[in-house]
C-alpha cells in the first residue's frame, strides 16, 4: 500500500529553475516555428513539447519519486503517443 | 420455477452464507438513509447499480430511435418523418448508443460491481472518484438532453466529422460538450480500475490468478486512459473552430479536414476495443463455468487481450480509406488491421476449445454467450471485408458498414452484456428468473436480429448509402425485411427486460452461488454484504478450477444439491 507519511519537500530554487526551463522551452518553440525545417519543424515541435510535459509530470507532478513501474508506465504512455502521432505522419509525409 | 436449475450444484446448505445482511440493508457511508443512501454512495456495488439504471434508461432510448429509423426507412419516400428529423435521430441513435450504452455497459455496471470482489477486496481504490464518474456520466446526459431543444439536436452523425460540424446551425457544441464529459467519466473509471487490479488484490493473487473478465477490465481501462484524452481534445477543437474559426481543420487557413478524421477515428477506433474487450471478458467467464471446464488458454486469452488494447489503438485509419489519404498509409493501416484480427480469433477459438469435451450445461447465460460468439464471429469476418483496402473501396460508407458494426457492436458487446445481465442477476439481486421466457426472449432477439442486419449486407453490396433518407426503389425489399426484423428483435429485448423484471415479485429467492462458479465473487453470498465477504475468501491457485464445484455436484442429493 501507499505509504501516507512519505512526502516530497522540493525548494524553491529547484521548481523556479525548472519554471525557467519550461518558459525558454517555450521560447524555443515559438522561435523555431518561424524557421523553414521543412517536415522537421513538426518533430521538433512535438519533441520539445514532450520534454516540456515531462519535467512538467517528473517535478511538478512528483512521478520523479516514485517507483520503476510507475515511471516505466509514464514513460510508456509517452512512447506510445508518439507512435499514435507518428503513424498520423505516415498519411501527412507521403500524401 | 422448482425443477429447471436442479442440476446445478451450489454450496447450499451453508448458513453462514444464508443469514448474511446484505449490502441493500447496510448503507455506505452508514449516516445516510434513503435516497441518500444511494445518491451519496461509496460503495462499488451500489454505483454500479445506479449506473445499471441510467445505461438501461439510455438503451431504451436509443432503441425507440433506432426502431422509429427503421421504420421511415421501411418504405420509399417520406414515412414518417422529415429529412431533418431523420438526420437528428440517427445521430442521437448513434450518440446515445455509443457514449450512453455500449462504452459504459459492461465496465461501469459490471465492472464496478464485479472487479472488487473477483480480486477478494472490499472496495475500488478510489471509491469517491467512483461516485464522481458517476455523476459526470449523468451531467452528460442531462447535457445531452438539453441539446435537444436548443437550436435543434446535431445533424451530424455521431462522428461529428468537419467541415459539416463547424458549419451546421444545429447544437453540435452541447452535444459534444456532453460526449467530452462522459469522457471524463470513462477515463476516471479507467484510472480506477487500474489501480485498484495494481493496489487492492487479495494477498497471494497473483497477475495470473486474476479472473479473465478482471483482465480484460484492465486492458479496457489502459486503452480508456490512453485514447479518451486525443478524443476530448479533438472535441474541444470542434468548439473552438465553431466559436473562434481557429482554422485547424480549414485547408484555407492551413488546416487539414482529414486531421480532424485522425484525430477522431485515434480514440474513436480504440473505444471499439473499449466496448469489444470487457464483453470477451464476460463470455471468458461463463463459458468455463457451464462447461464444467477449465478455460483452454488462460494465458492466451490474458496475452490477447492485451494484444488487442495495444494493436487496435494503431488501425484507427482503416475508417479514412477513402479520405484522400496517403497510398503508404493506407497500405500500413490495411495490414494492421488483419493483424489485430490474430488475437480475436484466439479468444473464438478459446472459448469452442473449452467447450470441447465439457460436461456442458445449457443456461440463459450460456446460450446468450453462444449468439455472441456467432454473431461477433460474422462481425469480426466482414471487418477483414472492410480492413482490405481493395474491397473497402467498393462498400465504403454502405449499409455493409452499418451491418458490420452493428454485428460487432450489438451482436457482439450488445449479446454479452445480456449474457451478463443472465449470468449475474442472481448475484446482484439473489433472484432468480424464469428461464424459458428467458430462451424464448433470446432466440426471438436472435433472429430479429439476423432479419434485420443481414439484408444490410445485401444492400451494402447493391450500393445503397448510409444515412441516406430516400433511396432508390429496388432497395425497398431488403430495408422492409430489415424493418421487420427490428420489430422482432426490440419485442425479445423487452421481453427480455420485462422477464428480469418480474423475478423480483415471482423469481424464486436464493442467497448462494446458483450456477458453480470457480472465482472469488461466487464465494460470497447473493447479494453480498456490504464488505462484499462473509469470510476472508482464500485465492484459488488458478481461477477456473472446477475440481470442488464438480465434487460438491457429484454428491449424494441433501448434501449439496441444487437451491429448487
Amino acid at each position: 500500500m501507499i505509504k501516507e507519511s512519505e512526502s516530497h519537500m522540493q525548494s524553491y530554487g529547484k521548481l523556479f529553475s525548472i519554471l525557467l526551463i519550461l518558459l525558454a522551452l517555450t521560447g524555443f518553440t515559438v522561435f523555431i516555428s518561424r524557421v523553414d525545417l521543412g517536415s522537421a519543424n513538426i518533430w521538433v515541435a512535438i519533441l520539445v513539447a514532450s520534454i516540456k510535459a515531462s519535467f512538467v509530470l517528473l517535478y511538478f507532478m512528483h512521478l520523479k519519486y516514485e517507483s520503476f513501474l510507475i515511471k516505466s508506465s509514464f514513460l510508456a504512455t509517452i512512447g506510445f503517443l508518439a507512435i499514435l502521432i507518428g503513424f498520423m505522419f505516415w498519411d501527412i509525409a507521403f500524401r | 420455477m422448482p425443477g429447471l436449475i436442479e442440476n446445478l450444484p451450489t454450496n447450499s446448505g451453508d448458513n453462514k452464507l444464508e443469514n448474511t445482511i446484505s449490502f441493500y440493508k447496510t448503507p455506505s457511508p452508514a449516516r445516510f438513509t434513503g435516497i441518500g443512501a444511494w445518491l451519496l454512495t461509496t460503495d462499488h456495488k451500489r454505483i454500479g447499480l445506479m449506473y445499471m439504471a441510467a445505461i438501461i434508461f439510455w438503451f431504451v432510448v436509443a432503441i425507440i430511435l433506432g426502431i422509429l429509423i427503421r421504420t421511415e426507412l421501411m418504405s420509399v419516400g417520406t414515412t414518417l418523418m422529415e429529412a431533418e428529423t431523420y438526420n437528428a435521430l440517427f445521430t442521437l441513435h448513434g450518440v446515445i448508443m455509443i457514449f450512453f450504452f455500449v462504452i459504459p455497459a459492461i465496465p461501469a455496471i459490471f465492472g464496478n460491481f464485479l472487479l472488487p470482489m473477483q480480486i477478494g477486496t472490499d472496495d475500488v481504490f478510489f471509491p469517491k472518484l467512483n461516485l464522481l464518474s458517476w455523476y459526470l456520466y449523468m451531467l452528460g446526459g442531462v447535457l445531452a438532453i438539453f441539446s435537444l431543444f436548443a437550436d435543434g439536436p446535431p445533424d451530424t452523425g455521431w462522428t461529428f466529422y468537419v467541415p459539416f460540424s463547424v458549419s451546421t446551425h444545429t447544437n453540435v457544441g452541447l452535444t459534444v460538450t456532453a460526449a467530452f464529459i462522459l469522457g471524463m467519466s470513462s477515463m476516471l473509471t479507467g484510472l480506477n480500475f487500474i489501480t485498484t487490479l495494481h493496489r487492492m488484490r487479495m494477498k497471494g493473487m497473483g497477475w495470473m490468478q486474476i479472473p479473465l473478465f478482471s483482465w480484460s477490465l484492465y486492458a479496457t481501462a489502459w486503452v480508456q486512459l490512453l485514447a479518451t484524452p486525443v478524443l476530448s481534445i479533438t472535441l474541444l477543437l470542434i468548439i473552438f473552430e465553431r466559436l473562434f474559426g481557429s482554422g485547424m481543420f480549414d485547408p484555407n487557413k492551413g488546416g487539414d479536414p482529414v486531421l480532424y478524421q485522425h484525430l477522431f477515428w485515434m480514440y474513436s477506433h480504440p473505444a471499439v476495443y473499449i466496448m469489444i474487450l470487457p464483453g470477451m471478458g464476460v463470455i471468458s467467464e461463463i463459458i468455463p463455468v457451464f462447461s464444467r471446464k477449465s478455460i483452454f488458454g488462460y494465458k492466451a486469452i490474458v496475452l490477447s487481450s492485451m494484444a488487442i488494447a495495444v494493436a487496435g489503438s494503431l488501425v484507427w485509419a482503416h475508417h479514412m480509406f477513402t479520405s484522400g489519404m496517403s497510398d503508404v498509409a493506407v497500405f500500413v493501416f490495411s495490414f494492421l488491421t488483419f493483424v489485430v484480427a490474430i488475437p480475436s480469433a484466439i479468444k473464438v477459438f478459446s472459448w469452442v476449445s473449452t467447450m470441447y469435451r465439457g460436461s456442458i450445461l445449457m443456461t440463459p447465460p450460456l446460450f446468450l454467450s453462444l449468439c455472441f460468439i456467432y454473431l461477433f464471429s460474422i462481425g469480426g469476418l466482414t471487418g477483414l471485408v472492410l480492413g482490405a483496402a481493395g474491397t473497402n473501396i467498393q462498400v465504403h460508407d454502405t449499409h455493409f458498414v452499418v451491418a458490420h458494426f452493428h454485428f460487432v457492436m450489438f451482436g457482439g458487446t450488445g449479446f454479452a452484456f445480456f449474457a451478463a445481465l443472465h449470468f449475474w442477476w442472481p448475484k446482484f439481486f439473489g433472484r432468480l428468473y424464469h428461464f424459458k421466457t428467458a430462451y424464448v426472449a433470446a432466440t426471438l432477439t436472435t433472429m430479429g436480429f439476423m432479419l434485420h442486419y443481414i439484408p444490410m449486407f445485401v444492400l451494402g453490396m447493391q450500393g445503397m448509402p448510409r444515412r441516406y433518407y430516400d433511396y432508390l426503389s429496388q432497395f425497398e425489399t431488403g430495408n422492409f425485411f430489415a424493418g421487420i426484423g427490428a420489430y422482432i428483435m426490440a419485442a425479445g429485448i423487452f421481453l427480455m427486460f420485462i422477464n428480469l423484471a418480474l423475478s423480483f415479485k415471482n423469481g424464486e429467492k436464493i442467497s448462494q452461488d446458483p450456477w458453480g462458479g470457480s472465482t472469488l465473487e461466487w464465494q460470497s453470498p447473493c447479494p453480498p454484504p456490504l464488505h462484499n465477504f462473509v469470510a476472508p475468501p482464500t485465492a484459488p491457485g488458478y481461477p477456473y478450477d472446477f475440481k470442488a464445484v464438480i465434487q460438491k455436484a457429484n454428491e449424494p442429493k441433501g448434501t449439496g444439491g441444487g437451491p429448487s
